[in-house]
């Protein structure tokens, strides 16, 4: 039987003005995650009902520690954001991750914001021996983690919206530009919903496969309340909704109905 | 001591193993929360409110947080009643609970065609949804007029071959009304709340939150709400009640026992935390222990008002 789990946070930073890192111990997730899945997090009582999904950074299997990295948005992440030290009362890990084939022996992700952060744990687990990671921000200041993914990947490329780092550029424009030079094995991508769509037309022009992690907000996290919707092609009429709790979040691009 | 409490409920001539039910919608078909909770340990489940046909629901969002509550608008996402019986039924028969259909259409003649479609399954109970209010047509349109009321459930209840729980709206004037139409009618039992329509806007975006607009809100929100209709609904009807709305814990649980209710469902709380239904019981055992109770009919209606 499944458990909530309480685990220490053994470490928080500030890595950006709203951006944090949590680092937690836990024997089970460190264990047992795979790249793309979430944990849902208790940040507070009635004040702040439902539990709040945040993506799996990277695991440190070693020493049974992961990270989570959030961006404060509202009451809840404002709260997580204050726990510095003790207990957290989670459920995890939680959905579908990504697909790691030892066939793919060349691979892209392509992060916007802080969808970059669960590429990092998929760039550690893979085992391709060319990893290209483009990465995009809207500005120098929301660049965060650059080190890890430099040690993680072979190619890391930075743009920023308004080119105060790496090149000015949408991260869709250098994924175009990249994918003339060469034809990677597998595509994937989390950020922005616009930005992913862009990502899987340009993959999907290119033959490439796509994997892609959506965003809906989410009830229970585990697939019983049905609201976090995905409109995908499922059913008869190709039309029916998934849910990004537990059918996602990582979806092939193609299962997307992306209107 | 404990060993003489009596947590067994009967509703319509059906033994529930304890009061403690979850509510249609929370839940799914138990699959999920069967992960994190022993299913036999659960009074009984009322499943995913079903549809003749299949139905695909809302579009997203289909949540909004709000002060102590959730704001929904899932739509009735449903595989259909047949798609239920073949493959959803067989899962939860395999468990020591109560399973209760709740059901849903747009037309008197759909419900009633759903109830004859369940009339041979191993379901317990039929729950008569007239309350949801995120579909367009059928719904709370059922549930806010007495003489709907009336008339579905005393039309379903001819195709009926379980007991047959009508669950009502809270969004209507006075809920005495719609519980005399029910039991008037020839309902076994009245469960409620359903959610209360709400509205909650983005606004920097100057929209709803919700795609579908509005939406049914539930959590502890509610619950002072549920709890003063509960004790209405109670007072003037001789049918078992089935009270919900907002309880998170075996306070909550007791407190809508207090007002009068057989039974309770728990829903949103799942959400944050699976394993509260296990939890409601202890604390319930425990009160029961607390006060020399063997029975939990010394605790139904035990409400003294000032």
């Amino acid at each position: 039987m499944k458990k909530v789990l309480k685990e220490q946070i053994t470490q928080m930073q500030q890595l950006s003005g709203d951006v944090y890192k949590m680092t937690i111990r836990s024997e089970y997730v460190a264990a047992n995650a795979v790249p793309g899945q979430f944990v849902n997090i208790k940040c507070g009582d009635i004040d702040v009902l439902l539990r709040r999904p945040i993506s799996i950074c990277d695991v440190d299997r070693k020493n049974n520690t992961f990270d989570i990295v959030f961006q404060v948005k509202g009451s809840g992440t404002g709260r997580l954001s204050c726990m510095c030290s003790g207990e957290v009362d989670m459920m995890a890990p939680l959905g579908r991750g990504f697909t790691l084939d030892p066939k793919h022996k060349n691979i892209f992700v392509v992060g916007g914001g802080i969808g970059t952060f669960p590429l990092l744990y998929l760039l550690n687990s893979s085992g391709a021996g060319e990893k290209t990671a483009l990465l995009g921000f809207r500005t120098k200041a929301a660049v965060v983690l650059e080190d890890r993914f430099r040690a993680a990947a072979r190619h890391v490329e930075i743009t920023t919206d308004d080119g105060t780092y790496g090149r000015q550029a949408f991260v869709t424009e250098l994924l175009e530009q990249r994918l003339l030079e060469q034809k990677p094995d597998i595509v994937y991508t989390c950020g922005p919903a616009i930005m992913m769509r862009r990502v899987a037309a340009i993959a999907e022009k290119h033959g490439i496969p796509c994997q892609v992690s959506m965003e809906q907000r989410m009830g229970c996290g585990i697939g019983a309340c049905l609201v976090c919707a995905c409109k995908t092609k499922k059913g008869e009429d190709g039309q029916g909704f998934s849910h990004v709790c537990k059918d996602g979040p990582v979806f092939w691009s193609t299962e997307v109905c992306w209107d | 001591m404990s060993n003489n409490i009596d947590l067994s409920v009967n509703i319509a001539g059906i033994t529930f193993n304890n009061p403690v039910i979850m509510a249609s919608g929370t839940y799914g078909f138990g699959r999920e929360y069967g992960e994190y909770v022993d299913l036999n340990a659960l009074g009984g489940i009322s499943v995913k409110g079903l549809t003749l046909k299949e139905r695909a629901g809302n579009p997203p969002p289909r949540i909004a947080e709000t002060p102590g509550g959730i704001l929904n608008s899932v739509g009735l996402q449903n595989p259909g009643v047949e798609a239920f019986k073949e493959h959803d039924l067989p899962f939860l028969k395999k468990y020591n609970t109560r399973i209760i259909a709740n059901i849903s259409g747009n037309t008197i003649e759909e419900y009633c065609k759903m109830a004859e479609i369940l009339g041979d399954s191993e379901v317990a109970a039929l729950e008569l949804n007239v309350s949801c209010p995120n579909v367009k047509a059928g719904g709370m349109a059922f549930g806010t007029d007495p003489r709907l009321i009336e008339e579905i459930t005393s039309e379903v209840k001819k195709y009926c071959r379980q007991p047959l729980i009508v669950k009502l709206s809270p969004n209507v004037g006075d809920i005495k009304i719609m519980a005399r139409a029910a039991e008037a009618a020839g309902a076994d039992g009245i469960s409620l709340i359903n959610t209360l329509l709400g509205m909650a806007i983005d606004i920097h975006r100057r929209r709803p939150i919700l795609a579908n607009n509005f939406g049914g809100l539930s959590g502890p929100a509610v619950k002072p709400v549920a709890v003063r209709m509960v004790y209405e609904a109670a007072n003037a009807v001789k049918i078992p009640v089935i009270g919900m709305g907002g309880i998170s814990n075996s306070d909550d649980a007791i407190e809508f026992l207090l007002a009068g209710a057989t039974a309770v469902m728990v829903g949103t709380a799942n959400f944050v935390n699976p394993t509260v239904p296990v939890e409601i019981l202890q604390g319930l055992k425990d009160y029961m222990e607390n006060y020399g109770l063997n029975s939990l009919k010394e605790l139904t209606g035990a409400l003294e008002l000032n």
